[in-house]
């Protein structure tokens, strides 16, 4: 018999998959009425100031640190920086900044 | 479209997911490190520690359960737990659904198992339709990471330098904010809908015991309806 823990964790999997997989399969896309469509495309960019705030400021209980690593990435990318250089800039200007007055 | 297109299509479409998923990818090192290390600690072996990164691969809730696992919760209350953190991925599905490109179920219902907070905010600010093809470049290599990290992070413990650790959890936030910046430069109905969601996140944050699941739903449900409802400007592209 196995584990009780893998059966939790199977079960975890399944009711995780689940929501991530019924509307894409379920939903006809052209059959979306019109003004739902306009909400779900708005959903991207509200989840993704959502998804910063509040959380950037409780970093690591620091809130300089969220500052220094938001700064960075901001210009990086306000300069058209590529996501990977925008990420790694970011860890890198906070490790230095950590080095030097942490 | 001949077969032979169809592939050289489709092969350029996931190489391009690989390389938009590998910031993803070196966002995970550190969340899954440490998830590794802490599910040592609560109890887990290595094999059900990599298994829930393999089947479960979502952040938050593994974290959670961990504590659950530690303090000896039933399973019923820990699946239960998983579903409400994980129930907004309903609507980030949704929204891709919105915008996904006509291939077929099998390959929706694939792709969809690696839809997480990250892979969908970097499918869903790009131009054009979401193929099964981008999906899954950006899927499996962030997934990769997840799992083989959580691996090893099991294994190696608290090896890495604290500065390190510390400042990689900034990457997602780094992420994000590289994902909202391009958008947001060209329209401004996309700095409000970040900003809304922001601010009400915020609030619900601070002053409801709601969990961060559910503040994560209703603030983007709020600030999307919002918009939508009130403004009368651009129309195309968010």
């Amino acid at each position: 018999m196995l584990d009780s823990y893998i059966w939790i964790i199977l079960g975890m999997a399944a009711v995780t998959y689940i929501p991530r997989m019924l509307p894409l399969v379920a939903f006809q896309t052209e059959s979306i009425p019109p003004i739902l469509r306009g909400v779900l495309k708005n959903v991207p960019y509200a989840i993704l100031g959502a998804l910063i705030f509040p959380g950037i400021v409780t970093f690591n209980g620091e809130l300089w640190m969220g500052i220094v690593g938001a700064l960075t990435a901001f210009i990086a990318a306000y300069f058209g920086a590529s996501l990977i250089v925008i990420v790694i800039s970011s860890i890198g200007v906070l490790s230095i900044c950590s080095l030097l007055f942490a | 479209m001949n077969v032979a297109v169809t592939r050289r299509i489709s092969s350029s479409l996931f190489r391009s997911g690989l390389q938009k998923g590998s910031s993803i990818a070196i966002g995970y090192m550190p969340v899954a490190f440490t998830f590794g290390l802490l599910a040592k600690s609560s109890g887990l072996s290595l094999f059900e520690a990599v298994g829930m990164s393999i089947f479960v691969f979502a952040g938050a809730a593994q974290y959670i359960s961990l504590t659950l696992f530690a303090a000896g919760i039933s399973g019923f209350e820990i699946i239960l737990t998983t579903f409400i953190v994980n129930i907004r991925h309903l609507l980030m599905s949704a929204s891709i659904c919105e915008k996904s490109a006509d291939d077929p179920k099998w390959k929706k219902a694939l792709y969809s198992f690696f839809i997480t907070d990250e892979t969908f905010s970097v499918s869903a600010v790009q131009r054009g339709n979401v193929q099964a093809a981008f999906m899954l470049g950006v899927g499996l290599i962030a997934w990769s990471s997840w799992v083989v990290f959580s691996g090893i992070g099991y294994l190696v413990g608290s090896g890495l330098p604290t500065i390190l650790q510390e400042s990689m959890g900034i990457a997602l936030y780094a992420l994000f904010i590289g994902l909202l910046v391009p958008s947001a430069r060209k329209s401004f109905k996309v700095i409000l809908l970040a900003s809304i969601a922001a601010v009400v996140n915020s609030i619900l944050t601070f002053n409801t015991p709601l969990s961060t699941g559910w503040t994560i739903i209703l603030s983007t449900l709020f600030a999307a309806v919002l918009i939508e409802l009130v403004w009368k400007g651009e129309k195309t592209d968010a």
